[in-house]
């Protein structure tokens, strides 16, 4: 291994951004996070995206965001964050009682 | 003592029990929940030794992209090739979710600290190899990986799905590739049959050491990374495999290989781990080989990566000028 070098060089991919790949794989679905990739901008960050995540055509549309703009709630608050929909049964329609002979309800 | 979810050093912990009951429950652990130090070192450790192996292991096949017999088997080869980069991508990026990075994880390669499968140390010196390695080493990663969509990890059990779907054509192709072989002429069925000679025994120990001599298993099973045992997915793929080396009328190179009626299962003969340990500490056939080429393709890459960041740069001045 003496003459090879192992590369130390700053133009290494923890340079370059992360990026979170959003993929909507037919007309009619929502984008789904598909995972990441590193790319210098934009642009190659969508050719990354279509190489890494679409092989088989799975996409029809791709979005690139990059991951230092993504807001995430945190999980340890999960429970107080979540906890007024928890005791709100009534917003389910299973809660009600509808009449046996009524339809369409 | 038995192994649970929660490390000794962890007993204490407030967040402990939260963690136990969602890998009890089932539930995925996400990149920004409460894990034991252990559990997210450890998946850091397989996970980007996983990366490592796609990624190495799309050395042993590139020899042969020139040398593939026909132009469909050519394009073939460099679909696989093209999907086990991409399948070392998905496995560093979801890595990175643990808070490793990519330069973190390459150095650990490039200086032998890391790991990789040992299978890819081993040369492929004939065409019926490459129709081997695609039927037997992808059959034996596809049933790892498998069990590994059910791991208590999300991004790396999402990052499984992704890659067992993509794996089955690598296994096809290489079984087609093999029927083509062992119906052609005699010196093909030759080829084929030296070819699962020596591969057989490697691709056994793919599944790792006995689980009676298997350290690491216990606490890798508790927190249900590991959902079946190294003896139990060996003994499903002997099972899977034979009636396809029956198929293709090859003689698969183990003398105490037979069904056992009663057991359901085939009996195997013992397999010799010696040579594991010595591939695996890196002194296989190719390891110095493959690790050589891996360290060359990253530095004659470095202008690659330097004109992309110029490029980047160029375009973003030009838009502010704009």
């Amino acid at each position: 291994m003496s003459d090879v070098k192992v590369a130390n060089d700053a133009t290494s991919a923890d340079d370059w951004p992360l990026w979170e790949v959003f993929i909507r794989a037919r007309q009619g679905l929502s984008h789904k996070h598909a995972g990441s990739l590193h790319a210098p901008d934009a642009e190659m960050a969508i050719q990354n995206a279509r190489d890494i995540y679409t092989r088989r055509r799975e996409g029809e549309s791709l979005w690139v965001v990059r991951s230092t703009d993504i807001i995430a709630s945190d999980p340890d608050d999960k429970e107080s964050l979540f906890e007024p929909a928890e005791a709100k049964i009534y917003r389910h329609p299973t809660f009600y009682t509808v009449p046996d002979e009524v339809e369409c309800l | 003592m038995t192994v649970t979810a929660i490390p000794p050093e962890n007993a204490d912990d407030p967040s402990a029990p939260a963690f136990a009951a969602k890998i009890e429950a089932e539930v995925k652990i996400e990149p920004r929940d409460w894990m034991p130090e252990s559990y997210r070192k450890s998946l850091v450790r397989q996970m980007s030794q996983h990366a490592h192996s796609e990624y190495v292991g799309m050395l042993p096949e590139r020899n042969w992209l020139t040398r593939a017999p026909s132009l469909k088997r050519k394009a073939q080869l460099l679909a696989k090739i093209q999907d086990e980069g991409g399948h070392a991508l998905y496995l560093y990026s979801a890595a990175e979710t643990l808070g490793t990075s990519r330069a973190e994880m390459l150095d650990a390669l490039h200086t032998g600290r890391a790991k990789y499968a040992h299978i890819f140390n081993y040369p492929v010196l004939t065409w019926a190899d490459v129709g081997t390695i695609g039927w037997l080493v992808d059959g034996a990663a596809i049933i790892n990986q498998i069990m590994l969509c059910r791991c208590s990890y999300g991004p790396y059990a999402r990052a499984m799905e992704r890659i067992c779907r993509e794996e089955s054509f690598h296994q096809r192709q290489g079984f087609e590739i093999m029927v083509s072989l062992c119906q052609g002429t005699a010196d093909q069925r030759r080829m084929a049959q030296d070819a699962l000679n020596r591969w057989w025994w490697p691709v056994l120990m793919m599944f790792g050491p006995h689980d009676t001599a298997s350290a690491n298993s216990a606490q890798s099973t508790a927190w249900k990374i590991k959902r079946q045992s190294n003896d139990e997915l060996r003994q499903q793929f002997v099972d899977m495999t034979v009636p396809q080396a029956d198929y293709l009328e090859l003689a698969i190179p183990d003398p105490d290989l037979r069904w056992n009626e009663a057991r359901g299962h085939y009996d195997f003969g013992a397999i010799g781990f010696r040579e594991l340990m010595r591939v695996v500490s890196g002194d296989g056939p190719c390891n110095r080989e493959r690790l050589g080429a891996r360290i060359k393709a990253h530095d004659d890459g470095a202008w690659v990566r330097e004109a992309a960041m110029a490029h980047a740069a160029k375009r973003r001045a030009r838009a502010k000028a704009a």
